[in-house]
């Protein structure tokens, strides 16, 4: 179900130009098919079960409203878009999905008070409705590589170049466990060309948005436009630690091994001339160039001539680099260029950013929104991914017996079931242990500080 | 803090720890004379108007501690300390109470008062870093010994990556929650492990920053609260018409009284006016003598900048009357323009020596249809600017980086790049007069020029 048209970014809304000679929207997304998912298939409790943080009401230190302050935006057929939407429990925001049964939806931040509720507030003049709580989201879409890969551009994603994917995920993964000491970290499929990724931690959703950026700059390599061919500068006489364990960890093994299988980057004149624009230095650039030139004609395989022609770079850059600071770590440089991960730093900004809630159904792939196991994310297939059509065919013949709601249903080899097993498993139980853990101990705090109050 | 009309001064008791940064945590205790309420306020306005001015032409951190300690020395210093001390947490407050009440008002403070606070921290030594650092009552352990140890290699290479060839690892890191050093942690200045960050003592500056900041932004929007409840009406009599004056004051010279430099005579003026006027006046004094007329703004902004010129009332009324009678006819000429000339020279009614207008005036007006005043770089569009730079005689690149300036909004700064680009000399100052623009460029051309043989 590849699709040849070229999207802009912000394009992700449904209002698509009329396509001659493709596969219609309604053979695999529709109105009917997305009753059925959210009528039997959407996890109403598991998603609950997350975004209440464990205020379940089961215990005197839970905040009973916790869940109703969050912000929910649904955008329905035909774009309408509906914000500032919220509920007080899992049966009324599974109501309100059923009724509506929007094309998309989207998980905002808790807010100080109800986000429908926000204009009877606002009649003091100060502003009381603003974002109390919200995780640390990151997302990563493909289109941010398309001057680096060379199977696909645009909207479309294949095996070849979604590797630039799970790379990213490791880099990112990584380093919000070890640099920042994250345990809660989601990540999920975005539906057609990218990841997200979400960071729960008690202290991640505090953030404020001067922390969020700087995180999001943490990560950030990468810069520049049309106009520099040096996007990525390495300063300095050593690479932060932070990069210099990606790189050696992720990085060069992947640019070494799988990238040159699968994108040949050094193999054509247009592809190597890219990357000679990245040496600062013109009696390099002419050296190399000269070499491969020449060894136009050869019998080698397009991986093996990328090969032999990084090796060449890597000798003469080695041997060169002490002719300018800019050469320096040149070598890292056009590593990071091709394989770093590009991250859009709006999203990651803004405690009020919306972001797609996992398990909706993308409207242009009917794919679902599925979680993506980082400790396994190289064995993940975009192109595997459940279609809306595949599990209506599967309700169809019977072949699932499925109960999404039945925690207990250990035997769901179903094939939404097993998604939403690992998002409860590896995710949902134990942010949820964490967070009663939390509660109790900042209500035992509360308690006893008032029992010290009184005590003469 | 009290403000009385008395001589009588106690001293201040926000010198307990006497650091030489305070931190305006807590408004002094102390008696202000209403005199000093609105000077002190002013002095340390220059200042950080300076600072505005230095980050918006781009200066880098050293330049700017350099240009920060050039500011308080000459605005904020006194042979007392403890007079100083007073001045710097007294003008803090006031302008408090100036730049609480609005949104835009309390982010210029901001940010203007934390580079301030920035640099000043800076320039201070090692131990008197600390100090401060102590006064914030920042938590923040020393990393030592095994811990230490094992970090020094990482701890190098971060080092290294910031450019340094051979690593020194400093004697002193801070564990530190790494949100509490954003900007470290943005520009990937520290190493961070499990949440936190390792603070070397060097960098110190950044914890405390962005403490400081935090601090002030929750005082101000306290500030507000109080000053729209109570202050602004218990005080309208006194201190609320210096508090409103001060936020929107121009504190250059005002060029009511000519200089001898500007000194210039009926028949200099269309060459003077094409060698030295900015644009502004250029472009009025070319429409007089196209279109024989100009609106009232246009005459006012003109005018008064002509007499700031040197111009003498006698050859200010032949000027005008020249040029008017073409049209108007010389009897219209004496009943309906001739009276606000002498006006403005003061020789008319309640006798008030009117001041030329200064650039922010100028960028704030609002010319209609058929005005020519105002300030070019704001009102004129992309298309007219160009021409008429061009006619001033700037290159196609001096002119980008003009235009520059203009789409970001920063007329002065691209008035000032004009005039060096037109002179080929820098004008570190900054254009914010367009008399200074005129007595600078005098000053240039008179001294390319030999003297008359004798």
């Amino acid at each position: 179900m590849t699709r040849e048209e070229i999207e802009s970014r912000e394009d992700e809304s449904m209002m698509d130009a009329p396509q001659i000679n493709k596969p219609k929207p309604e053979e695999f997304f529709n109105v009917n098919y997305l009753r059925i998912y959210y009528g039997n298939l959407f996890p109403y409790s598991d998603i609950h079960k997350w975004l209440s943080y464990g205020h379940d009401g089961k215990h005197p230190g839970c905040d009973e409203y916790y869940f109703g302050r969050r912000e929910f935006s649904f955008t329905l057929e035909n774009d309408v878009y509906l914000r500032y939407k919220s509920f007080k429990n899992a049966s009324s925001m599974e109501d309100a999905i059923r009724s509506h049964f929007p094309y998309k939806i989207d998980i905002g931040a808790v807010y100080s008070v109800d986000p429908d509720k926000r204009h009877a507030y606002s009649q003091t003049g100060s502003n009381v409705f603003t974002p109390v709580e919200r995780e640390l989201v990151f997302d990563i879409d493909i289109t941010d590589y398309d001057d680096v890969r060379y199977c696909c551009s645009g909207a479309d994603v294949c095996s070849k170049c979604w590797p630039l994917m799970t790379v990213a995920i490791k880099v990112i993964h990584t380093s919000l466990t070890e640099d920042f000491g994250f345990k809660h970290i989601l990540w999920v499929f975005s539906g057609r060309r990218g990841v997200h990724c979400w960071v729960c931690d008690p202290k991640a959703r505090r953030m404020t948005n001067e922390q969020r950026s700087a995180v999001a700059e943490y990560f950030r390599v990468y810069k520049g436009n049309e106009n520099n061919a040096r996007k990525v500068a390495l300063m300095g006489y050593s690479l932060h630690p932070f990069l210099a364990r990606s790189y050696v960890d992720y990085l060069k093994g992947f640019f070494e091994g799988e990238l040159q299988a699968t994108q040949s980057i050094f193999s054509t004149k247009d592809k190597y001339e890219k990357i000679l624009a990245m040496i600062s230095d013109e009696d390099i650039q002419s050296e190399l160039r000269g070499k491969w030139e020449n060894s136009a004609r050869s019998s080698l395989s397009e991986e093996a001539i990328s090969l032999v022609r990084w090796e060449q770079l890597k000798n003469t850059l080695q041997s060169k680099k002490h002719k300018a600071p800019t050469l320096r770590m040149c070598v890292e440089e056009i590593v990071f260029t091709f394989t770093y991960p590009r991250i859009d730093l709006e999203v990651s900004k803004q405690m009020n950013h919306l972001l797609k809630a996992p398990f909706c159904v993308h409207p242009k792939t009917g794919r679902v929104c599925v979680p993506i196991d980082p400790n396994n994310c190289d064995e993940f297939d975009p192109l595997a991914v459940p279609t809306l059509s595949q599990l209506i065919e599967e309700i169809n013949s019977g072949g699932s017996r499925m109960d999404v709601d039945d925690d207990s249903d250990d035997s769901d080899t179903s094939l939404l079931g097993k998604s939403v097993k690992f998002f409860r498993s590896s995710f949902l139980e134990p942010l949820l242990k964490s967070c009663k853990e939390e509660i109790e101990s900042s209500y035992k705090t509360k308690i006893g500080k008032s029992k010290d109050s009184l005590s003469w | 803090m009290e403000v009385i009309r008395s001589q009588k001064r106690t001293p201040s008791n926000d010198t307990v720890s006497n650091p030489k940064i305070p931190l305006y945590l807590s408004a002094p205790q102390m008696e202000v004379r209403l005199e000093e309420f609105e000077l002190f306020a002013v002095d340390r306005l220059r200042v950080l108007k300076g600072v505005s001015d230095g980050l918006a032409r781009g200066r880098n951190p050293k330049e700017m501690d350099d240009l920060v300690d050039t500011l308080w020395k000459e605005h904020m210093r006194d042979p007392d300390a403890s007079v100083m001390l007073n001045k710097d947490i007294i003008s803090h407050f006031v302008l408090r109470l100036v730049y609480c009440r609005s949104d835009e008002l309390k982010k210029w403070f901001l940010s203007m008062e934390t580079a301030l606070f920035r640099h000043r921290f800076r320039l201070q030594n090692f131990e008197a870093q600390r100090a401060i650092v102590g006064e914030f009552g920042l938590p923040y352990k020393a990393v030592t010994g095994a811990e230490l140890e094992g970090l020094k290699e990482r701890l190098g290479q971060v080092v290294r990556s910031l450019g340094q060839i051979s690593p020194t690892v400093e004697a002193v890191y801070y564990k530190v929650p790494f949100e509490e050093v954003p900007d470290l942690v943005a520009s990937r200045r520290v190493l961070i492990q499990k949440g936190f960050a390792f603070v070397a003592g060097s960098q110190l500056v950044s914890l405390v920053v962005t403490q400081f900041r935090s601090h002030i932004s929750k005082a101000l929007i306290l500030t507000n609260r109080k000053w729209t409840t109570t202050i602004r009406e218990r005080e309208k009599d006194r201190l609320t018409p210096i508090v409103e004056a001060l936020s929107t004051s121009y504190l250059g010279p005002d060029y009511s009284q000519s200089t001898e430099y500007a000194e210039i005579s009926l028949k200099d003026i269309d060459q003077v006016a094409k060698s030295s006027f900015p644009l502004c006046m250029r472009h009025l004094f070319e429409k007089v003598r196209e279109d024989h007329h100009l609106k009232h703004g246009g005459r006012m902004q003109l005018g008064l900048f002509l007499k700031g010129v040197g111009l003498k009332l006698d050859d200010a009324l032949a000027f005008w009357r020249a040029e008017f009678t073409k049209k108007v006819g010389s009897e219209r000429f004496d009943k309906e323009y001739a009276y606000s000339i002498r006006h403005n020279y003061g020789k008319e009614g309640k006798r008030t020596d009117y001041t030329p207008y200064a650039c922010q005036k100028i960028i704030l007006s609002a010319p209609g249809a058929g005005d020519h005043h105002g300030c070019p770089y704001r009102h004129f569009s992309e298309d007219n600017l160009r021409a008429a730079l061009g006619r001033m005689g700037l290159s196609s690149r001096g002119m980008e980086g003009v235009m520059d300036q203009v789409r970001n909004k920063h007329y002065q700064l691209a008035c000032t790049m004009t005039f060096e680009a037109v002179y080929g000399t820098s004008c570190d100052a900054g254009i914010n007069h367009p008399n200074q623009y005129f007595e600078e460029s005098q000053k240039i051309l008179k001294s390319k020029t030999p003297p008359a043989p004798v």
